[in-house]
């Protein structure tokens, strides 16, 4: 039985294990904005054909119509890259499926349910713009922004269970008394992996979207369209953001407790000490953070709300378990100055909105804005580069080595430069679309199919 | 059920997707592989934009198939999904390139304008609907010749899919697919009122329908030297029924093609593919991978449990859901035809004023102050249940004071309509 597996697959020499590592991390780099927009966009457009049903105003529905075109190309191009993980999964990590599938991957069956709804769905609510009744186009976009929401639960339960491996025993190797609704929903990292990630999602495609209306402020396309357009996602950004930095909190002080060598990777602690201090910016070297501005005591407050709390560092245990300190700390360093940006960007936004009853009128706002957006994006990554990185040297926390995991074939490096090229070619596809669809004149919009632009001419 | 034990009914559920996908995915596929043949001209164009809309509502619904079968096989048999994924890598890398390519073919056209860039795009559509199949047929060669041993890319990495048996597989399955497509396209042109494009579709299933005949018997001779053991096991019952069945259905669907019964030729060329699936599977059992049986490979009886609950209380929300979208896209309702400017029962003009000042929605501006002031607080007291509470239900009451947080900003601030004048004094 399972035994078969790991007494047949065992440690495999692999050469190029960083080159498996560094394809598996570009696949998710591709995946995760896209993901983003699976979550959150559809919830916008949705809010906007809400405002027309409401409003019986048409600038609302062509606004609906417009980002229902990116919506669906972006979530094709999210189809694919989705798929080419799930390949992934198998092809580089076989050992991992073939020891621990058993364990967590019900999880992934579920998300397959979701993604099919979401699917479906989608096909339902683009090819029914104007054939189906307003009322009945609405709703078949509910189940889109249900399953976005349910994907990423199950998604990250797999996740989770990876960095807080429950629900099974192992005897010699062996995998026995699996128990897999306790391995992917009894784990403590879930609940905070998914009010992050979900809230990502819609501050990555928020700040996106809004990015793009702010580069046309900046050059003078400010109609009532555009002010709305930017309105709406900037709003769903510039909520989730300050709400993020508090969630974010929440998810180190849960790293604490029980990755304990993550968080010492994060911030740098190379020995166990008590009241340890916060390190903002330096680099690691010789166990301790140089160049940093240190804050006495800082690190211990945060992470265990106790200034003289003990903090583990990286020399409790062996070197060989110690994750790449300068990756995963600067990456950390990254995604929380970025956060703290797009949450102080935010607070301006909503200060202006609240108290003053515009929007806010500086230039430098709307350039600020245009930072925002891929600004989002790379604390997106960096964020799972620090949970990811952070793991190692392991791809089931202090169960399996990534080592283990990986496949004995050979050709690494060429199925990373192929895909590396496939994935340059599907960004540039993406840039060259929505570029597409934003030139495309405003009223326009109410053309009753995307394709039938194609056909006209 | 069907006699079938438990450690073997998630794989049954499995090969459903194989067929299905086999099924759908592959008049997606042979729809790709037409617009590759269209040639030039007018009449080209028209039969490329057919099999694209034909296709547009439906395809990435049909791919999820692919995703199902992958992720049943890796839960339930995990040893052998991880020997086939690592023997197999070169092919699926393949397949998986060619399912990029027919993906973001999909997300270009919406903004492809001019007949260059529609035939660019449609020729990346055409050469991912060529790769994906005849990758993934080739590693179904893979595997029922049995070249796919157990363990960590214990096979060869190019021999154990470029192989007499696995060529086979690839052709037949490029040819079927294109078959299945051509019956669908002349079916859904027929619905849509087009006689040309009906009988455009109609010749090729006819072409494509007596290839696939040619070539299943070629086949036959092929895996018959290459895969004897497979071959003796495909002949001899129960397999036998299954192949027959289909050799009879695709024999069937030629006859109502030729005699323009086209929905019922949907159904019977649908059988013929969905046979194949199901005779390498009567043919293969017990046998999974070599010295590997379907009970070896499986997981603990309680993940099965848990994984066929799943399916079917999935397959709950699935199947209504995919109703949906086949009829309405099967009755015509997402042809271009249907298009009606639905009004709003309140009514709405046709156009937008640009520079309009509109109200936002009702609700006005006491509302919107109490909102702000609600979700301020909201925001307030989830942090402190956030950061200062230490388990789990503080943080619930955390996450769920923030959500009511985002919810009453939404509507307070997502409709605010500036007056434009604001802009002058800047």
């Amino acid at each position: 039985m399972l035994a078969a597996m790991s007494a047949t697959l065992g440690p495999v020499e692999q050469a190029y294990l960083l080159e498996a590592r560094q394809m598996q991390a570009l696949s998710f780099a591709v995946h995760i904005p896209l993901v983003c927009f699976g979550i959150a966009f559809p919830a916008m457009v949705l809010r906007a054909e809400w405002l027309w049903m409401r409003t019986g105003d048409e600038l609302y529905r062509v606004l609906a119509m417009r980002w229902t075109k990116v919506m669906v190309a972006l979530f094709a191009c999210g189809v694919v890259t989705g798929t080419i993980l799930s390949f992934e999964l198998g092809l580089l990590w076989p050992n991992f499926m073939g020891t621990f599938g058993a364990v967590f991957g019900l999880g992934f069956a579920l998300e397959g349910f979701s993604f099919f709804i979401e699917a479906i769905f989608i096909g339902i609510y683009v090819y029914g713009w104007d054939r189906l009744s307003p009322r009945a186009h609405f709703a078949c976009g509910i189940p889109i922004v249900v399953a976005g929401m349910t994907g990423s639960l199950f998604v990250l339960a797999v996740n989770s269970w990876m960095n807080d491996p429950g629900g099974f025993t192992m005897r010699d190797g062996v995998v026995t008394d699996i128990d897999p609704i306790e391995a992917l929903f009894g784990n403590g990292h879930l609940a905070y992996e998914l009010v992050h990630m979900y809230l990502a999602g819609f501050i990555v495609a928020g700040f996106l979207v809004a990015a793009a209306y702010a580069v046309g402020r900046l050059r003078g396309r400010w109609g009532r369209y555009e002010r709305i357009a930017l309105t709406i996602p900037l709003t769903v950004a510039a909520l989730a953001a300050p709400a993020q930095l508090l969630v974010g909190d929440w998810a180190a002080r849960e790293v604490a407790k029980t990755q304990p060598t993550k968080l010492a990777a994060l911030e740098g602690v190379g020995h166990t000490e008590r009241g340890a201090a916060l390190h903002l910016g330096g680099w690691f070297e010789d166990g301790e953070v140089k160049g940093g501005i240190p804050i006495p005591k800082g690190l211990s407050l945060l992470a265990f709300h106790d200034p003289n709390a003990e903090v583990q560092g990286l020399d409790a245990v062996p070197e060989a378990d110690r994750p790449p300190v300068n990756v995963v700390r600067i990456s950390f360093q990254l995604m929380v100055s970025i956060g703290t940006f797009l949450a102080a960007l935010s607070a301006w936004y909503l200060f202006t909105r609240v108290r003053r009853r515009r929007m806010p009128t500086s230039r430098w706002f709307y350039r600020l804005l245009v930072l925002a957006g891929p600004a989002s994006v790379v604390a997106l990554i960096s964020g799972w580069v620090t949970t990811e990185v952070g793991r190692q040297p392991w791809v089931v926390y202090e169960v399996m080595r990534t080592t283990e995991a990986v496949t004995a074939a050979e050709g690494i490096p060429l199925g990373y430069a192929t895909l590396a090229t496939f994935y340059a070619c599907l960004i540039v596809a993406i840039a060259w679309i929505l570029r597409r669809l934003a030139r495309a004149p405003l009223q326009a919009g109410a053309e009753p199919e995307p394709e039938h632009n194609a056909a006209a001419h | 059920m069907l006699g079938i034990d438990l450690y073997e009914l998630p794989l049954f559920f499995a090969l459903q997707g194989v067929a299905l996908y086999a099924i759908l995915a592959g008049a997606d596929f042979g729809a790709g592989i037409w617009q590759l043949l269209s040639g030039r001209g007018e009449r080209a164009k028209r039969i490329r934009e057919h099999a694209h809309h034909s296709m547009a509502p439906v395809w990435e619904a049909n791919h999820v198939w692919l995703i199902f079968v992958l992720v049943v096989v890796w839960t339930g048999y995990p040893i052998a999904f991880a020997s086939m994924a690592s023997t197999l890598a070169v092919a699926l890398t393949a397949a998986g390139l060619g399912i990029i390519l027919r993906g973001v073919a999909y997300a270009l056209r919406s903004g492809s304008e001019g007949a260059r860039e529609v035939r660019a795009v449609d020729t990346l559509t055409a050469v991912g609907s060529v790769l994906a199949p005849f990758a993934l047929a080739a590693c179904a060669g893979a595997i029922a010749s049995q070249r796919v041993p157990v363990g960590n890319a214990t096979g060869d990495l190019y021999s154990s899919w470029l192989n007499p048996t696995s060529l086979m597989a690839g052709v037949l399955a490029l040819l079927s697919s294109a078959y299945l497509a051509a019956v669908y396209l002349a079916a859904d042109a027929r619905r849509a009122g087009d006689a040309e494009m009906t009988e455009a579709f109609r010749k090729r299933a006819l072409l494509t329908g007596s290839l696939a005949g040619v070539a299943a018997v070629a086949g036959a001779i092929v895996v018959r030297s290459d895969a004897r053991w497979i071959f003796d096991r495909l002949i001899d019952t129960p397999a036998v029924y299954s192949v027959g069945l289909s050799l009879l259905a695709g024999a069937a669907t030629l006859l109502l093609v030729a005699r323009r019964r086209l929905d019922a030729a949907r159904v019977s060329s649908a059988i013929a593919v969905a046979a194949v699936v199901g005779g390498w599977a009567l043919a293969q059992n017990p046998v999974l991978l070599p010295n590997l049986t379907v009970r070896e490979a499986a997981a603990p009886d309680n993940v099965m449990l848990l994984l066929v609950i799943s399916i079917l209380a999935g397959g709950l929300i699935l199947f209504p859901s995919l109703a949906l979208l086949f009829r309405l896209v099967l009755r015509g309702s997402f042809s271009a035809e249907t298009v009606v400017k639905r009004e709003l029962p309140r009514g709405s003009s046709s156009t937008f004023d640009h520079d309009a000042k509109v109200a936002g929605p009702e609700g006005g501006l006491p509302r919107a102050v109490t909102s702000t002031r609600l979700a301020a607080a909201c925001f307030a007291v989830g942090g402190a249940f956030l950061v200062i509470g230490d388990s789990a239900w503080p943080h619930a009451i955390g996450v769920a004071l923030l959500a009511a947080f985002m919810f009453l900003g939404l509507s307070a601030l997502a409709t605010f309509d500036e007056d434009p004048g604001e802009d002058a004094r800047e």
